[in-house]
């Protein structure tokens, strides 16, 4: 385990500086939750100038994946967190299937953890789309006794979510679930296909994969077994900040430099909220930042930027010398943490 | 910026990791957490260096057992290009891993180490480079720096491929001497290697053709997914989406819907919420017709007068994925119940047998092998019949259209990948003949049921008797402009240097070979295509071929190159005011022309449409024929097609 590991990059803070603000940190927490739950941003929607280049291509490459998608399974949905990479694959639906309405439904498995931007930026995308939206929680899955919560004091439940995915995938006879992962994410991710498939117990086999040939997807099954289908697996995160400007997509504000409350927890900035109490020794500090991807609020590292436009936050990812997950708690459990739970039947 | 895949290749320690590592880190593509966790790692196993190969090692199993076990794909970009690099290991399950990495790839790297020279391995990796058309192969002779950079010992490596390299159906090859340990050649020019002044291996990918492997003249729309809308926009909206995979289609132009060979005009053409006039291979869209027709996923929408062929029983080269031997059912029942494979070719699926295996291929030999069946990896040629008429191209022309993968019906793992080569000519032949007669509207434009004669002498062993490379060099300009008279001159001086020479000419063929066709706009196109046809015939003979057509048609042109093997094909555009042209006018056509006694006259009644990227210009206003005939033997000299030339 080397979760204590300071990633590259991550600045250490000093432990006793501004020790003042801790007291009342409790309280000031729920203001901020409410006040940030403001509007997400939005940009005025423009008619985006046609695609060039690369991003014509990766466009096109998703949007053939996704009605294949359509095409060849009978159940299929879209995994949708909140984060960027989520939100462009539902843009990048919308226009695979425009003017006709996106064939198939948004999941999110709600954590209870979300930051509330997330939450509430989510249902207005779900009413622009007209898409229909099926929710299902950790939260039940404890109730249930399905899982169990992770006994120290800010419980990561991101690891649980693969329980309550799964079950969804089971009551829902989920036959395809699209994700937005992409393969320069992570090293285990670099080997996975566009289809991936998973077992009867939602189990990736990563040494037996289908060879994936040409653009010709097999999506062929037994019964109980389902795929995992990732459209925007060729991209980066630069070209998905680059489509995401071009194409003018709103995004929650947390992608943009904001001030807010955050604590440094083992070398990564947690922002400060119901989930995430400060714990003795912890100092409290209101910071300018900005989040690189979007999880758990107990496990997304906010990293301290002022980049509060698009071309800011392009020309920092271009600059950018640590990968975006480096600030991800929860990939950094051990070298193969994340393909550990791949297998298990994780994102 | 655009988009170039490539995949890369090579045997154990030829150095490949540390390529892929070198390219990402002198792009900096590498970052600072994901190099202190491969230095962490490093350090952990003993390794006193860094191992780049950790990067791309991402499974437990690999780096436990330190191998590679699965196709890798990194991604990283530099101002001018992004990259996908395949990154396939070269040792075990080569052929299943390599053909996967090559099935996406525009160009493939193939690494040899300079101390070994052209292993078994490296000859290999090329087969299959060539079996899966890679439009361009650079070979990266490494390791550079322990051969003391010696130009000797890389000359000599060049020569062993390039005589293995003839035997291969291999584009476009360029050579690069290299040191990834040292960065020798990768992104900046060698100071050890002063010998070498080709390009650098970055820049070489920065600025290769990536069009080289686009079939942009025949146009195929596999129908993916029907999208009904009742919008307020439009009530009832019907349109057909897919991905164009290759040729391009405008609104208002015909269309056919196969299999029900219905015709109806493109009413719109969408790419998202956008509406455009025209879209090109790779566009995804969705077309509306003007008129109802019944199209579901699996149809194809293609140009009334460029059908591809159609048929229930292929001929195509195999490569066997699965650890399960392939199964041959020599006698295929109507009911299919015996042993099948689910098919699957563009957005269609259906049920299929192998009725026979020819042969098998030996990847270390090339040679063709008697064999029972295929195993894991084995390579072979074999005859499939399906429940259902596939529509298909060659693959050699046409690899969206030219490839399939064989699902197995009860694990539905994919058991093969393939390459469709022809037409099977079987025992249904006589009755598909007739199914042709009955729908005249759907004669294949090509002569489908006659297979390619694989000739005895090919073209590379004519080039090396002959002393000169074979090339098409196709003239194009307006009436009057010069074409003829440049190329008489040039034909004249190539001559003289011993070279042999073919030369088409627009009035003379129209005497005999052409003689039936007259000048609209369809004529004009069929008159390009028949002299295209035997100037490739000229060019696989070995000779240097001098075409002289007015060829007013982009199109036209684009189909003639597309016959030709990258970089034989050269566009002339001889261009000349055509104020200039009607002066000289030398057989009086402008003058009955303007009389209006000539219908569809280039220039006048007709248009011209130029070249946009020609090879060269040649200017007949500003230059004498002379001096014009002497610039294209000085290029071809440079090209290494022919040798001196000099004046």
């Amino acid at each position: 385990m080397d979760d204590t590991t300071l990633p590259a990059g991550a600045e250490p803070v000093e432990a006793h500086e501004a020790a003042g603000l801790r007291s009342n940190a409790g309280d000031e927490k729920m203001e901020a939750d409410r006040s940030s739950t403001s509007e997400p941003v939005r940009t005025q929607v423009r008619p985006s100038t046609p695609l060039t280049g690369h991003l014509r291509q990766l466009e096109a490459e998703a949007i053939y994946v996704l009605r294949e998608v359509a095409a060849q399974f009978e159940r299929p949905c879209l995994l949708f967190s909140g984060g960027k990479d989520s939100i462009v694959c539902a843009h990048l639906a919308h226009k695979a299937f425009t003017p006709g309405r996106i064939p198939f439904p948004l999941l999110h498995i709600d954590t209870g953890h979300n930051f509330p931007e997330t939450l509430a930026f989510r249902d207005e995308l779900v009413e622009e789309l007209g898409v229909r939206l099926v929710v299902r929680s950790v939260q039940d899955s404890i109730d249930a006794g399905r899982v169990q919560e992770e006994p120290d004091g800010d419980p990561s439940r991101n690891r649980l979510q693969t329980v309550t995915l799964l079950d969804a995938v089971a009551e829902l006879r989920i036959d395809a679930a699209l994700g937005g992962a992409r393969r320069d994410e992570e090293k285990a991710r670099a080997k996975e296909r566009f289809f991936s498939h998973r077992d009867g117990f939602g189990q990736w086999d990563p040494k037996n994969q289908r060879p994936e040939l040409w653009n010709l997807f097999n999506g062929r099954k037994l019964s109980n077994e389902h795929f995992r289908v990732f459209p925007i697996s060729n991209w980066t995160e630069l070209d998905i900040w680059q489509y995401i400007a071009e194409q003018g997509i709103d995004l929650p504000s947390l992608y943009f430099a904001h001030e807010r409350e955050i604590v440094n927890r083992d070398g990564i900035l947690l922002a400060v909220g119901a989930y995430v109490i400060p714990r003795p020794g912890e100092t409290v500090r209101c910071e300018t930042v900005r989040f690189r991807t979007i999880g758990d609020m107990t496990c997304t590292g906010a990293f301290r930027s002022s980049a509060s436009a698009l071309t800011d936050i392009i020309e920092e990812v271009a600059t950018a010398r640590i990968t975006e997950r480096g600030d991800r708690a929860d990939d950094r459990r051990s070298e193969a943490a994340m393909e550990d739970r791949k297998r298990l039947g994780y994102f | 910026m655009d988009l170039l895949r490539f995949s890369t290749a090579g045997s154990v320690d030829d150095g490949k990791s540390t390529l892929i590592g070198r390219l990402l880190y002198d792009s900096k593509a590498i970052f600072e957490d994901q190099m202190e966790a491969v230095e962490q790692a490093s350090a952990a196993r003993g390794d006193p260096s860094v191992d780049l190969a950790l990067l791309t090692d991402g499974l437990r199993a690999e780096r436990e057992q330190g191998i590679t076990i699965d196709v890798a794909y990194r991604y990283t970009a530099t101002p001018k290009r992004k990259f996908i690099i395949a990154d396939t290991p070269g040792h075990i399950q080569y052929t299943r891993n390599m053909v996967t990495g090559a099935s996406t790839a525009d160009l493939a790297i193939i690494l040899v180490d300079a101390r070994k020279g052209v292993l078994t391995q490296s000859k290999r990796h090329s087969f299959i480079a060539s079996l899966l058309q890679i439009p361009h192969v650079v070979v990266a002779v490494n390791k550079m720096d322990l051969v003391e950079y010696s130009e000797t010992r890389y000359q000599e490596i060049v020569g062993d491929y390039r005589a293995f390299a003839a035997k291969l159906n291999m584009r476009n090859v360029v050579y690069i001497p290299i040191s990834a340990l040292h960065g020798d050649n990768i992104v900046s020019q060698s100071q050890n290697m002063p010998w070498y002044h080709g390009a650098t291996l970055l820049h070489h990918l920065e600025t290769v053709n990536i069009g080289a492997g686009r079939n942009n003249v025949d146009f195929r729309l596999p129908i993916q997914y029907v999208i009904r809308a009742n919008s307020a926009v439009d009530l009832d909206f019907r349109g057909f989406a897919g991905q164009i995979v290759s040729g391009r289609i405008g609104v208002g132009e015909e269309v056919v819907a196969l299999p029900a060979g219905i015709r109806s005009r493109v009413a719109g053409i969408h790419r998202g919420d956008e509406s455009c006039d025209r879209a090109a291979a790779g566009d995804g869209v969705v077309i509306t017709l003007e008129d109802e027709i019944d199209i579901s996923r699996g149809d194809m929408l293609v140009r009334v007068r460029n059908l591809p062929h159609s048929s229930n029983q292929i001929d195509a080269t195999l490569c066997w994925m699965s650890e399960e031997p392939m199964k041959i059912e020599w006698s295929v029942s109507n009911n299919f119940s015996g042993q099948w494979y689910w098919l699957q070719q563009s957005t269609r699926r259906v049920r299929a047998s192998v009725q026979e295996l020819n042969y098998r291929i030996n990847v270390d030999t090339m040679h063709r092998e008697e064999a029972p069946t295929l195993r894991l990896n084995e390579i072979g040629r074999g005859q499939i019949v399906t429940t259902e008429p596939l529509f298909f191209d060659s693959y050699q022309i046409n690899r969206a259209t030219g490839s399939f993968i064989l699902i197995d019906p009860h694990t539905n793992n994919t058991v093969a990948a393939g390459m469709i080569r022809d037409r099977a000519r079987r025992v249904s032949e006589l009755v598909q003949k007739q199914e042709e007669r009955e729908a005249p509207s759907l004669r294949a434009s090509r002569s489908s049921n006659v297979v390619w004669e694989p000739v005895a002498v090919t073209r590379p062993m004519r080039e090396e008797l002959n002393g000169h490379g074979a090339a098409v060099l196709w003239f194009t300009g307006l009436s009057g402009s010069g074409k003829s008279t440049v190329a008489k001159a040039l034909e004249q001086r190539l001559f003289a240097l011993g070279v042999r020479t073919f030369s088409l000419d627009g009035d003379n063929v129209r005497h005999g070979l052409n003689s039936d066709l007259g000048f609209g706009p369809e004529a004009r196109t069929e008159n390009i295509r028949r002299v295209a046809e035997v100037a490739r015939l000229a060019l696989e003979h070995g000779n240097i071929v001098l075409c002289t057509f007015i060829s007013p048609y982009a199109e036209d042109r684009e189909a003639a190159r597309a016959l030709a093997p990258e970089g034989s094909f050269w566009e002339l555009f001889v261009k000349c005011d055509v104020e200039i042209c009607k002066e000289r006018d030398p057989k009086g056509l402008y003058e009955r022309a303007e009389r209006g006694e000539i219908p569809n006259f280039t220039g006048v009644s007709a248009p011209y449409e130029e070249p946009v990227q020609p090879e060269m210009v040649l200017e007949t206003d500003r230059h004498s024929a002379d001096e014009l005939a002497q610039r294209i033997l000085e290029a071809l000299a440079r090209a290494g097609i022919v040798h001196g030339g000099n004046s």
